[in-house]
């Protein structure tokens, strides 16, 4: 796959220049439309500097930032030891040199990211609707799709893209509101007003463009890589059956994420909209497609299996890049495992549930006490008494807490 | 005069020739040894997961043999099929103990849905969730050693590399096949 990750590498190049062209000049127009022509350069010099800013912090942190704008949690092996155990042995499949951070995100609805900077610094994160919905092939082929975005280096070009989208958002919201306080002034500075007036039209305009284009070149980019993922991913588990089953409980659920929005939506192995939000912008392939291209695998799993799947169910020419054509070995895909797969019992789903929620808790400060009676009290971090009775046995606790 | 000036042309191209065959063979060798770090590495990986099978398996049978009393012969051919994984010696002897031990574990999880009480026992589950895990990551670090194999040996078989291989004696590694006696009775349906 060289030649994919030099695509997305050359891209986040593309993407920080073009980035950079359309800041300055947003910035030289915001310059000119406040303060006039001499208002240029320091415009210019100030969006110099907000890009330099922020391609710094996408680099240091934006991974960082993008996991905490999800609502994502990292865990520890105790919480769910299954998903540690999957994110693990896929890390030895695709020979990561590092085991990617984990997290879980409080959230129904099933859908799964990964981020970070490059396959030593990276980090999956999949909801709680996920982990509650799928089994353990599923959940491994979903795993899998994420490990590939990390080897193809998708997840530096998406963190880089999610950041600078996020900001031409901010800024333009900023200027919008910016226009309508600054009216007053236009109309008490009564030289050049007419190029003033003119002036903020075309900033408007701009402003109002920038994001929509952002937008769209964001979106453009990310479908191919999808289906690439999903290639690696067979390569890696050779089982098509478990990502595809996975795919189809995904997009059959009706929830929509509550924590996604469209900075962070093409980041998400599958569309986290439902409803009128996700026809507006679709920044995933269809759900339907994928699953068919998977299924449609018969012979193999490596890439010239997916790439003459996805010729037969879309007709249209291959998604896969020439150079990981060549590989010529033949990989056979697994058959369904016929030894009994440890399938949690309900109980069990419910019981991780409660090690999540505590496990969040404890991070928010909350004390446990343990009533002999079996109860566990779960107390807030700074309560107004000292003394809690327990519900059930009405036994007295005393906290002891700060 | 003419003849010295010949002669010196011939000195640097004979120089500019041998300096070009030493970089590519610089290069060729180099590949070689980073090929041969990553077997080398992808083995260590399976090497990590077989031993933490090994030292699985008496927890297993400990937690187990509590509520299956009549099946002493299942828990027999693991143990025995799991101190002769240990004492392999080599990658070959590695795969057959290796595959004998795996097959008298999917022997073992089969007998088990016979015992309700066990498969409820949170204890028990967690093992089985380890051993599931620990058989996956056998078989991806499997996935990989052989990949890096492959690769490998190509280098040390294909011209031009196999004459640099020759020279600095790189040998040719074996792939680690899991030998299963249960896997090749499976009948292959034909269409």
């Amino acid at each position: 796959m060289w030649e994919q990750i030099r695509i997305n590498k050359r891209n986040s190049m593309i993407l920080l220049t073009a980035m950079a062209g359309l800041l300055l000049g947003l910035g030289g127009l915001l310059g000119y439309a406040f303060v006039g022509p001499q208002g240029v350069g320091v415009g210019i010099l100030i969006a110099g500097g907000v890009w330099l800013l922020l391609t710094l912090i996408s680099f240091s942190s934006g991974d960082q930032i993008l996991l905490a704008s999800s609502g994502a949690v990292e865990v520890t092996p105790e919480v769910h030891p299954m998903l540690f155990n999957i994110v693990e042995e896929m890390k030895i499949a695709a020979q990561l040199p590092a085991m990617p951070k984990v997290y879980i995100i409080p959230d129904p609805s099933p859908n799964a990211f990964a981020t970070g900077r490059n396959p030593s610094k990276s980090a999956v994160a999949v909801t709680e609707g996920l982990l509650a919905k799928l089994n353990r092939d599923e959940l491994q082929g979903v795993i899998a799709h994420e490990v590939s975005h990390i080897v193809h280096r998708d997840i530096l070009f998406v963190t880089l893209a999610g950041i600078m989208l996020g900001t031409i958002v901010l800024l333009a919201d900023v200027f919008l509101r910016g226009t309508m306080y600054g009216s007053h002034r236009r109309y008490s500075s009564r030289d050049n007003n007419n190029a003033q007036g003119l002036m903020i039209i075309i900033a408007l305009v701009a402003a109002i463009l920038a994001p929509l284009m952002a937008q769209i070149l964001y979106f453009a980019l990310s479908r191919k890589r999808e289906f690439l993922a999903d290639a690696g991913a067979v390569r890696l588990t050779r089982y098509p059956e478990g990502l595809a089953s996975a795919l189809e409980k995904i997009s059959g659920s009706k929830i929509p994420m509550e924590t996604a929005n469209k900075v962070t939506a093409p980041m998400y192995i599958s569309s986290p909209f439902r409803g009128a939000k996700a026809n507006l912008f679709s920044t995933h392939p269809s759900a339907q497609q994928r699953i068919h291209v998977l299924r449609a695998m018969m012979h193999g799993a490596n890439y010239q299996d997916y790439d003459q799947a996805y010729r037969s169910v879309t007709g249209k020419s291959g998604v896969i890049p020439a150079a990981a054509l060549k590989e010529s070995e033949a990989i056979p895909t697994r058959q369904a495992d016929t030894r009994s797969e440890p399938q949690p019992q309900p109980a069990a789903k419910a019981q991780q549930r409660i090690l999540f929620g505590d496990f969040i808790r404890k991070q928010q400060g909350f004390a446990f006490i343990d009533c002999p009676c079996g109860v566990k009290l779960k107390l807030p971090p700074n309560l107004p008494t000292s003394k809690v009775q327990c519900p059930r046995c009405k036994t007295v606790h005393t906290v002891t807490q700060s | 005069m003419a003849g010295l000036g010949a002669m010196m042309m011939m000195f640097l191209l004979l120089g500019g020739l041998v300096l070009v065959a030493a970089v590519v063979v610089i290069g060729i060798y180099n590949g070689l040894v980073g090929g041969r770090n990553q077997v080398d590495n992808a083995w260590s990986q399976i090497d990590v997961q077989l031993k933490r099978r090994h030292d699985l398996i008496p927890n297993l049978v400990e937690t187990a043999k509590g509520y299956m009393q009549h099946e002493r012969q299942t828990f027999e051919s693991i143990t025995q099929a799991r101190s002769q994984a240990m004492g392999a010696k080599n990658v070959t002897e590695a795969s057959k103990a290796e595959g004998a031990l795996t097959d008298a574990l999917s022997k073992f999880m089969l007998v088990v849905e016979n015992y309700p009480d066990l498969k409820a026992n949170q204890n028990f589950l967690s093992l089985q969730e380890t051993l599931t895990s620990t058989e996956n990551k056998i078989a991806f670090a499997r996935q990989a050693y052989n990949d890096a194999v492959l690769n490998y040996n190509n280098k040390t078989q294909m011209f031009p590399s196999n004459i640099v291989a020759g020279m600095f004696n790189f040998t040719k590694r074996d792939f680690f096949e899991i030998e299963s006696p249960a896997e090749r009775e499976v009948p292959k349906v034909k269409f």
